[in-house]
């Protein structure tokens, strides 16, 4: 045994059929089947789920939010990027 | 009130209630958070299993007791649980062995039960089957993990096992309730269980590479009412509430 605690591992969950899954939170399990496993038992108990994914969380690479200034700033003022400036259709919902 | 029928309901629920309410001492004391949310997720799924069976029951007492008198208010010899889900939580090796060994069992018997002529059993018997079916899935698991883990794990998964074994053999008892339920075709006759039950544990030990205990002495006296000692002190938590509070309610 190298370390005396389990990894973490990302959860994302599919709430519905249709829906993409998203992220619920993050746990310790040993490997991937215990993690998926104990998804189960921790994030879908009420009923919230119908597919599960897990990431061990070293796998996951994350923006430095120290270079949030020039990552994200830019986008700030070019509000033309929106597709706000298009008449919509009443019956045309969730945009 | 059909006395046989009312006597069987309460050895199948019996079993459940004891070890649910094994499992829910670990709330909050589990080995690590996840864990702990899974046994007691295991521990509801039986709770919720046997107010449908004591609610069933106490139908058919049709004396005015309810679930809750049944279930909560009988004394020690009145309960017919197995030996087997009384023994306590002495670590997580014997925890999860415990719980494997009965699942194994209990799947068995739901699957028979759900071809049950008593409808309201086969019903209670086919909502069950996919909560029981995780468990033993989850229990599984664990024997392996922990047979085939490390040799200190290997060694407490094996203590438990054969700490365990002896109270196997109960599960295959008959009672006479059980004997006249079968005769009307409402009963699983759980003789027939015995073979198809060890070859599914001996497969899990093997492939956990955990030996097979070659006892064969087994304890009984469960399903007669005669207890080990760990039942009194199990029972003295789950009525607490009933007997300081009578008649409280949530």
């Amino acid at each position: 045994m190298g370390t005396k605690n389990w990894p973490l591992w990302e959860i994302f969950v599919r709430s519905k059929n249709g829906l993409e899954h998203r992220h619920f939170g993050s746990l310790h399990a040993a490997d991937a089947e215990m993690a998926l496993e104990n998804a189960r038992d921790v994030y879908t108990r009420r009923n919230e789920g119908v597919s599960i994914w897990v990431v061990e969380s070293k796998h996951i690479t994350a923006s430095n939010p120290e270079h949030n200034g020039e990552l994200f700033e830019p986008a700030q003022d070019k509000v033309y990027r929106h597709p706000t400036f298009y008449d919509l259709p009443d019956e045309v919902k969730h945009m | 009130m059909n006395n046989n029928l009312y006597k069987y309901i309460l050895g199948i629920a019996d079993n459940s209630l004891i070890l649910g309410q094994r499992m829910g001492e670990l709330t909050g004391h589990g080995p690590s958070l996840e864990t702990d949310i899974a046994c007691t997720n295991i521990s509801l799924d039986l709770f919720g299993q046997v107010r449908s069976y004591y609610q069933y029951a106490a139908k058919i007492a049709g004396d005015g007791r309810t679930e809750d008198d049944i279930a909560m208010l009988r004394k020690e010899r009145e309960y017919v649980n197995v030996l087997l889900v009384e023994q306590p939580n002495t670590d997580f090796a014997h925890t999860m062995a415990r719980q494997f060994l009965f699942d194994v069992y209990h799947l068995l018997f739901l699957q028979e039960l759900e071809k049950s002529k008593d409808l309201n059993l086969s019903a209670i018997a086919k909502k069950s089957i996919k909560e029981v079916s995780y468990h033993q899935r989850f229990s599984s698991d664990w024997i392996k993990r922990l047979g085939d883990g490390t040799e200190e794990s290997h060694q407490k998964m094996q203590d438990a096992i054969d700490d365990l074994w002896t109270y196997t053999d109960e599960l295959f008892h008959q009672t006479e309730a059980d004997k006249a339920m079968v005769k009307e075709g409402i009963g699983v006759d759980v003789t027939k269980l015995k073979d198809n039950y060890y070859q599914i544990v001996n497969s899990v030990l093997e492939e956990s590479t955990l030996s097979i205990p070659k006892s064969k002495y087994f304890q009984k006296g469960g399903k007669q009412g005669i207890h080990t000692e760990h039942l009194g002190y199990l029972l003295s938590d789950l009525q607490y509430m009933q007997r300081t509070y009578p008649n409280m309610e949530w």
